[in-house]
């Protein structure tokens, strides 16, 4: 468990704020866990030093300390507190490559590590070697992601790179192109371009799935008396047929308007959600709301609310 | 994706001043669109750790050394652990080639 501080960083319990600075420093300096990748004992060491540091840097906490009101972990805040992860629990993932563009899951990349050893034992590098794969990000705009389109990429020579994205695509996947990335050696393929594709969000339409969600603001006149308006979907502006008596939250199906066609995926839909707009006050609406209160004067909108709550 | 104000307000040692120059140095790499600057996980960490690199008294002419070698050892590693893996998969314990430093996790 949590020993005491002072001995964690080997301060007497006189230190000055400076001395335990120093002290932390030399510490975390040579155990920071990213420093030591898989030294499990540095990781626990820098723990241990930085909750020490935490409770012995702030004068309040520490004086709470010394007076015995808070333990050597600095309460059960310390305990609560969830597990930390180090840049080096991404580095080492999938997602380093964005930090450190070489080698996809290339299995050639093997050969450069053994072929610093080995060099010697099979006459070395001569042989024909795959390029390392390049690793880029692309921001692809709502639309273009739900209806698929051609993005340009700028490579960081000042390159451009054209990047067809398919109607579909989701946040986060990654597109491969062949032959885009480095140059072979000894005659050897190139590598590829991986690019990690980051959907934007937008202003009104909402994705799920395949489906767009829209909500439309309609008239209680549309609503009640049923209407033909016009609604933009991701691919121009439909006419769609409010039933009569719809209501606010009635959810209308606009079939294909979803995410385009695509990998042999058929389209997905769009639903309409509507919201109901009272418009400009008009006292002769409100003499005929105020005979409609009369005339239905049980009734309760908010009575499922009531018997579930 | 992680907005600036959301990376602020996960590290507190941070200012958005600071922040802007580091994107400016490349130290990190936010995802830039027409709604602004986007964060992944990766990019919090990792500015988490410049955060403490800094607080270790790495200054700014050393950092983009210490972060490439870093991004260097962190990359040896997932090759490594690769390796591992595909020693197991051709049933061979990695263990028992190196007996004596026999050090490989994961």
């Amino acid at each position: 468990m949590a020993t005491d501080p002072y001995s964690t960083l080997g301060v007497s319990r006189t230190a000055t704020r400076d001395e335990i600075r120093a002290a932390f420093r030399k510490i975390a300096k040579k155990n920071h866990p990213d420093l030591n990748p898989g030294d499990k004992a540095a990781e626990e060491r820098f723990k241990a030093a930085n909750t020490a540091n935490e409770i012995l840097s702030d004068p309040d906490r520490r004086a709470k300390f010394d007076r015995g009101e808070i333990d050597a972990a600095g309460q059960e805040r310390q305990a609560s507190r969830p597990e930390r992860q180090y840049y080096r629990d991404f580095a080492q993932g999938d997602a380093g490559g964005r930090y450190y563009s070489s080698g996809g899951i290339d299995p050639e990349d093997f050969g450069d590590i053994f072929g610093e050893y080995f060099a010697s034992r099979d006459g070395g590098g001569s042989r024909p070697r795959k390029g390392a794969d390049r690793r880029y990000r692309l921001a692809v705009p709502f639309l273009s992601a739900i209806n698929g389109a051609t993005e340009r990429l700028t490579l960081p020579g000042g390159d451009t790179l054209d990047v067809r994205i398919p109607a579909g695509i989701e946040d986060g996947q990654t597109l491969r192109l062949r032959g885009k990335g480095d140059p072979g050696r000894n005659g050897g393929p190139e590598g590829d371009a991986l690019i990690e594709v980051a959907v934007g969000p937008h202003g009104s339409f909402r994705r799920v799935g395949r489906n767009i969600e829209l909500d439309v603001p309609v008239t209680v006149a549309e609503a009640t008396l049923g209407a033909r308006i016009p609604v933009p979907t991701p691919r121009g502006e439909v006419t769609l047929t409010v039933p009569a008596g719809s209501d606010a939250g009635t959810r209308l199906r606009l079939r294909g308007r979803g995410v385009a066609e695509s990998g042999g995926e058929a389209a997905g839909d769009m639903f309409v959600s509507l919201t109901l707009v009272a418009g400009p006050r008009d006292p002769a609406l409100e003499t005929a709301l105020r005979e409609w209160q009369e005339r239905h004067a049980g009734f309760d909108p908010r009575e499922a609310l009531r018997r579930s709550a | 994706m992680i907005t600036v104000a959301a990376v602020l307000a996960r590290l507190p040692g941070l200012d958005e001043q600071r922040l802007r120059v580091w994107i400016a140095e490349d130290w990190v790499r936010p995802i830039q669109t027409g709604d602004g600057l986007f964060f992944a996980e990766i990019d919090v960490a990792r500015l988490n750790l410049i955060l403490e690199l800094h607080e270790l008294e790495v200054g700014a002419g050393a950092m983009p050394v210490v972060l490439s070698l870093l991004d260097r050892v962190h990359h040896q590693r997932r090759q490594m652990a690769r390796v591992v893996d595909a020693l197991r998969n051709a049933g061979v314990d990695p263990a028992q080639l190196m007996p004596d430093d026999a050090e490989l996790e994961r």
